[in-house]
């Protein structure tokens, strides 16, 4: 088997007596779209923050492309192609939509050490940032501060600005997170186009878009990953459906 | 829309007045205002290279009028070792600064918030007793300059009209280089670390080399306007880095307005002339002055520019 483009192996992350993560291995091969689901408080933005290096962990590795990355910082590791972006969102609010992508582009072109000629001028940096608006569909707000969009609206800067430093991989930490219906159907059907172009770590809680999307999927309960599987081994899995699906048959009539 | 906003056409006019009073203070005979206007001037400089780095950058340096010290002392040291020339005072001023706010920068800038604005405010207080310890150029007393800064006749620094323009003229170079800083790559990262620096880590900008350079680029301007008022005055003293001065920077910056071009220059103008007059008028000056700064910081977010630019909209 060809070399995964991330290896998590043993990940353990501890918050006091508390096991946040607890012995986390995870694969996610090339193009591939993995999700992570679990009820809230199994520790799911833990684990992504342990992977883009917010956070470290206690014992374990973090491999990408087969390099260790357990040890670097959040910069070193968007340098090697991971892309996040934010549960909760967090952009930079007075900065314009262009503004916060082209930054991201600038960040992977050239040196930002450059202190006499106008950014906002750069042409490279400015196309990048009107190409990945535009992708997510929000190439008309451009020139709108962040604080004046709408929650999805910047749902979607935040998908343009991960898009903009050109991942190999993108973690998405609920990208439907306080979406409306119609706004969700709209992100589910962009992030059909995204994965044929870059491998994805979805952790969502809407779980008609996680079975819509994912090509396999890990369910995180307490920390702890009690199964791993395609989404149809998920549905069937007894453990997933005691433990986390409970009474709620969302997983069963869908689909 | 009106093309020609009112913030805009303020700040034109006190350029233009700037400008001129050379001119006024011949034709009137009033040399005093000239003086006046000059130390205005200087520290108009200061508290631009402190809103560089305040306003733009978002780091609360509470030890700002350190740089004024060491720029100052720098001159004075010099000129006391007999080193006369300006081609070397100047620039021993400027690389003592750049030193400093590159050494105070690399741990301060390991704290944030209210940790940062102690660790710059211990720091300056520091440099102040260190000042004061300098037996050999005069200590607490201070140190007198007996001869200006000597640029071999390309300008006269003792003539009132020429150190005048060369201070006006370091304002506005200085206020050119922090409008190309503020708008170029570099700029964009440092407010953009002002503004979210979880946000710009994970995009890939590791966010401490990016604000320790902005802190030396403006600590290296402050001392600038350090070596200027040391000229200014004939006069070098522990008492400039004291920290009620790092205070009064950090007023002049909120009160014309953080993050703006010309803010500081107006907050430095109207702070002083205020300053300068209330001081006439009354002992108690501090009295009213600190109330009425109270009201406009209270009343006008944004300070100066933000009230014009509120004005220009309303």
């Amino acid at each position: 088997m060809a070399e995964p483009l991330l290896r998590v192996e043993k990940l353990v992350r501890r918050f006091g007596g508390i096991i946040a993560t607890d012995h986390v291995s995870l694969d996610v091969a090339e193009g591939e779209l993995h999700a992570i689901i679990g009820p809230n408080g199994a520790g799911k933005t833990t684990l992504i923050s342990q992977l883009t290096g917010h956070l470290s962990p206690h014992s374990g590795s973090v491999l990408l492309g087969g390099r260790d990355i357990t040890d670097l910082p959040a910069y070193r590791r968007c340098a090697l192609g991971l892309a996040r972006s934010f549960q909760i969102t967090s952009l930079l609010l007075d900065f314009t939509a262009a503004d916060n992508v082209a930054l991201a582009a600038q960040a992977h072109a050239g040196t930002s050490f450059r202190f006499f000629a106008n950014a906002r001028k750069e042409k490279g940096l400015r196309d990048a940032a009107q190409a990945a608006l535009d992708r997510v569909g929000l190439a008309h707000r451009a020139d709108v501060l962040v604080s004046k969009l709408s929650h999805g609206e910047r749902r979607q800067v935040e998908l343009a600005v991960a898009l903009a430093s050109k991942p190999k991989l993108l973690l998405l930490d609920e990208p439907m997170a306080g979406l409306g219906v119609t706004e969700s159907q709209g992100m589910v059907k962009l992030l059909q186009e995204l994965r044929k172009e870059v491998s994805i770590v979805l952790v969502e809680h809407d779980m008609p878009a996680v079975f819509a999307l994912a090509d396999r999927i890990s369910v995180l309960v307490y920390g702890r990953v009690i199964a791993s599987g395609d989404p149809a081994a998920i549905r069937q899995n007894e453990d997933v459906k005691r433990a986390y699906l409970g009474d709620q048959h969302v997983v069963t009539h869908h689909g | 829309m009106k093309a020609i906003t009112v913030s805009k056409a303020v700040t034109a006019l006190m350029l233009a007045g700037l400008v001129l009073l050379p001119l006024y203070s011949q034709l009137s005979g009033n040399i005093f205002i000239l003086t006046l206007f000059t130390r205005i001037i200087i520290l108009a400089l200061a508290a631009a290279s402190l809103n560089l780095i305040m306003g733009f950058g978002g780091m609360m340096s509470f030890g700002h009028a350190a740089y004024l010290g060491i720029g100052g002392y720098a001159v004075g040291m010099l000129a006391q070792e007999g080193v006369g020339s300006g081609f070397i005072q100047f620039p021993v001023a400027l690389a003592a600064s750049a030193i400093y706010a590159l050494v105070i920068g690399a741990l301060s800038l390991r704290t944030r918030g209210v940790y940062f604005i102690m660790i710059t405010l211990a720091f300056a207080q520091m440099a102040y007793y260190v000042a004061s310890g300098l037996a050999r150029y005069g200590g607490d007393d201070g140190l007198t300059i007996y001869k200006r800064s000597d640029f071999s006749g390309l300008i006269d620094l003792g003539n009132r009209v020429q150190f005048y323009y060369l201070c006006l003229a370091c304002l506005f170079g200085v206020i050119f280089l922090i409008w190309r800083i503020v708008n170029s790559r570099f700029g964009l990262v440092v407010q953009g670390l002002r503004s979210n620096e979880q946000r710009m880590q994970a995009i890939g900008f590791p966010a401490k080399r990016y604000q320790l350079v902005c802190f030396v680029i403006s600590g290296t301007m402050c001392g600038l306007a350090g070596a200027l008022l040391a000229n200014n005055t004939d006069f070098i003293s522990p008492a400039v880095m004291y920290w009620t001065r790092s205070g009064d920077l950090m007023v002049m910056v909120i009160l014309g307005g953080m993050g703006t071009l010309f803010g500081p220059v107006m907050g430095a103008v109207v702070f002083l002339l205020l300053e300068e007059f209330l001081s006439q008028i009354t002992e108690y000056w501090a009295l009213i002055m600190g109330p009425l700064l109270l009201l406009i910081v209270l009343f006008g977010r944004g300070g100066i520019m933000g009230a014009l630019g509120r004005a220009g909209r309303g």
